[in-house]
């Protein structure tokens, strides 16, 4: 398990001797502060308006990785930060290097990453008068940031990073931007860091709990007959695994989970049910329309885990623990919202629950889930050909289930959350909020950055990996082992998928010409592989793991695969597609993931 | 108890550049409609007041107030619809009054305790305090001789009874803990 990354603005004992102030320019401020804040790599891409910076870089240890596109840049720090937990730190220029971190920043709002994201801005003098490369950064985020600055003296440049680091990872995190001008760069002042907590007088990231409300929840856990409890992203942002663990083992509670809260609780857990939602399995989304209590857990009832909202779970009692009041009674009107950090919540309701009485409960939904199997099994096309699902099955097997996976958005991604099991937080790396397309490569290698020893796979579709295929250049030239598993199924998969349920099956756009992703691989110097029949995926992940330095390879997978269950967008969500039923009895493995460990 | 009501807020908010712009960018992003706003400094330095109206029912006062809480530089947010207050509107009105006419006009203006600020030879301006259906009926009642221009302050809002939070949020270290009010069982 992962230690928790304090803030090193906010501890205390961080405070190291304040050093005698010097004469600095804003450049070597800026570096200082960041050394000083814990930071000791940054993704980015130099220019005009932060060239100061990048002058004065050079004196600090801080490792720079030079990424081919600014919207590398904010998913690698985002990356970085999902895998370790600490701040990620993206920097660009003004105007077009600003506006191309916007898609990352967007993402990592969606998802409560925290990041900072610094930028170069036109001296101040000339803010206003449509400079060259002067685009109002601060504007333009906006709505896709915590909260942003715009420093144009030198004496403000460390408090606003102090301010920015604090903001961006507590509470409910997020992305911050600090924009400084080209003159607060080059200017200097007296300096000495300051690392004295933040004082922020409207910033008050972790609310009160409502006294007495504790003892209300376990009240309704205690009567409970058919509780289900949803473990979302909050469960690992807060660090609270440990925790959860605890409490389902004392009340024995099923826990379902979302897309981005894999791995908060272990997968192969006896009492882990699996991903709810649109993706989600049958017995999953049954067991909620069913249940009599929620307990949600660090999640916001996104409409891809809900469904209609007018059916979603009508007998159900709902208890909503989450840090964002904002969040509470958005989405679905919860009876009893408990609202804070869920770690400290978890800990406070674990001596007050008593066991429900639920052997029943768990004995029908174990019936829905072998009946689950048993017709997934039935229904799977098994003939001879490479099926994604065989693909993400046998890495998990092979990796031991231990690898780092960062996927893309799309068909993948839900195979990916469907049949790789993940046993540990903060191993799943994926775009849930904003759906990212091109997000997957670039995550990987923040992700590399994150936690240096991990064995890392990026899994990415066709289509996705071209939108930044790019990076691979950067993989190549920081040596980094990341390796890339391309699920080539020579369509825009999902699109595809929709367009044939819900669009009479005309593939418009959607059928999809690549490279030779071995060709590409080679251009780049990296080892490139394909993989065609399901021996060759056993061949190659093998043959990858074992090569000193990075891997592509391009599994060639069915064409026309569809992923299932799927409960079409605003259906309920017990009204799912089910896998098709077929001819073919033979089984196959894959479907019996459920035992299959 | 959910149909949507006009609300009446009161944020206490840091004068700060940029700050009345974040407030405007999350009102139009989570489609608020705003019918009235009003911002200005109060006694303490470096609070500002910010008084607004919309149309919302509990569920959305309720999320309005928490998204505002979360802003960095919004100190303190209250919902006032609900509570004893002061609710006033300045309005000034141009409105056409030749020599013969201008005494009907004064006329009106009496009945409504509304005062005279400036006379032309053709016009005569009026200032009005008090709420919306104050100023509307003036508005009526002017608007057959003819309204030339008119301006309104935006609607302020002040509860009766005892001291505001302004300085409360302008010298606790920690503003006003509020969250736990939000989302107190109904």
């Amino acid at each position: 398990m992962e230690p928790a990354h304090s803030n090193p603005s906010t501890d205390p004992s961080a405070g190291r001797p304040t050093a005698e102030p010097r004469q600095l320019t804003g450049s070597e401020i800026l570096w200082d502060a960041l050394v000083n804040l814990g930071v000791d790599v940054v993704f980015g891409y130099p220019g005009g308006a932060i060239m100061p910076a990048y002058d004065a870089m050079i004196k600090y240890p801080i490792h720079h990785v030079l990424v081919r596109h600014e919207q590398g840049a904010a998913h690698m720090a985002d990356g970085y930060a999902r895998v370790s937990g600490r701040v990620g730190v993206c920097v660009a220029t003004s105007g077009p290097g600003a506006t191309n971190l916007i898609t990352g920043i967007a993402t990592a709002m969606m998802d409560s990453t925290p990041m900072v994201a610094i930028t170069g801005q036109v001296p101040s003098g000339l803010i206003g008068s449509d400079a060259f490369q002067e685009t109002d950064i601060t504007g333009v985020a906006l709505p896709v940031t915590k909260h942003s600055f715009l420093v144009t003296r030198p004496e403000d440049i460390a408090q606003a990073l102090k301010e920015a680091f604090y903001i961006a990872n507590s509470g409910r995190k997020g992305p911050v931007l600090v924009d400084i001008t080209k003159d607060a760069q080059q200017k200097s002042c007296l300096y000495s860091f300051d690392a004295s907590p933040v004082k922020l007088p409207g910033y008050r990231p972790e609310p009160e709990l409502v006294p007495g409300s504790i003892q209300q929840a376990a009240a309704m856990i205690a009567a409970a007959k058919q509780p289900v409890l949803f473990c979302g992203h909050g469960v690992i942002q807060g660090n609270a695994t440990e925790e959860l663990l605890a409490l389902i083992d004392k009340t024995k509670i099923p826990v379902a989970a979302t897309l981005l809260g894999l791995g908060g609780f272990p997968a192969t857990h006896p009492h882990a049910l699996g991903m709810m939602g649109m993706h989600g399995e049958a017995w999953v989304n049954q067991a909620i329309q069913e249940s009599d209590l929620l307990i949600a857990v660090g999640m916001r009832f996104d409409d891809r885990v809900t469904g209609n909202l007018k059916t979603y779970a009508p007998n159900a009692k709902k208890i909503h623990i989450e840090l964002d009041t904002a969040e509470i009674n958005k989405n679905v009107r919860v009876d009893l919202p408990l609202v804070g950090d869920c770690k400290a919540i978890l800990r406070q309701l674990l001596p007050a629950v008593k066991a429900p009485s639920i052997e029943a409960w768990l004995a029908h939904i174990g019936d829905m889930k072998g009946e689950s199997a048993v017709i997934d099994i039935q229904e799977l096309p098994d003939n001879g050909k490479l099926y994604a699902a065989h693909v993400i099955h046998d890495l998990w097997k092979l990796t031991d289930g231990k690898a780092i996976v960062v996927t893309d958005v799309g068909q993948h991604q839900m195979w990916e959350a469907q049949y790789y099991k993940h046993d540990f937080p903060r191993r799943l790396v994926t775009s849930g909020g904003l759906g990212t397309m091109g997000f997957a490569l670039p995550a990987g290698i923040g992700a590399k950055f994150g936690k240096k020893d991990a064995e890392v796979w990026v899994i990415a579709g066709d289509g996705g990996v071209q939108m930044t295929a790019a990076e691979l250049t950067t993989i190549a030239q920081e040596g980094i082992k990341v390796n890339l598993a391309i699920i080539n199924n020579g369509y825009l998969g999902m699109v595809r998928q929709w367009q044939q349920f819900f669009y009479g099956g005309r593939y418009v756009a959607t059928p999809m010409k690549s490279p030779d992703f071995v060709k590409l691989a080679d251009a780049h110097g990296l080892l490139g592989l394909r993989a065609t029949t399901r021996a060759e995926v056993n061949e190659a992940v093998k043959r990858a793991r074992a090569h000193d330095g990075a891997v592509v390879i391009d599994f060639r997978v069915e064409q026309e695969d569809s992923v299932y269950p799927m409960v079409p967008a605003g259906a309920d969500l017990h009204d799912m597609i089910r896998r098709p039923k077929r001819e073919a009895t033979e089984h196959n493995p894959i479907y019996e993931t459920g035992e299959d460990k | 108890m959910n149909a949507p009501i006009l609300r009446t807020f009161v944020a206490y908010v840091e004068d700060k550049p940029g700050v009345l712009n974040r407030i405007a960018s999350l009102f139009r992003r989570r489609n608020y409609n705003i019918v009235s706003l009003n911002v200005g400094r109060t006694h303490e330095e470096g609070v500002s007041r910010m008084t607004f109206q919309m149309e919302a029912d509990d569920d959305s006062a309720m999320r309005i107030e928490a998204n505002l809480y979360k802003m960095v530089n919004v100190l303190s947010i209250e919902d006032l619809t609900q509570v004893q207050r002061v609710v006033r509107d300045l309005a000034l009105i141009k409105v056409a009054a030749t020599p013969e006419r201008r005494g009907e006009v004064l006329q009106l203006v009496d009945i409504f305790r509304a005062r005279a600020v400036d006379v032309s030879p053709e016009t005569l301006t009026v200032e009005i305090t008090g709420d919306q259906d104050k100023i509307q009926g003036m508005v009526n009642a002017l608007r057959p001789f003819g309204i030339l221009e008119m301006v309104q302050t935006g609607t302020v809002s002040m509860s009766r009874g005892p001291q505001g939070r302004a300085a409360q949020v302008a010298h606790s270290p920690s503003g006003t803990p509020q969250a736990s009010r939000l989302v107190a069982a109904e």
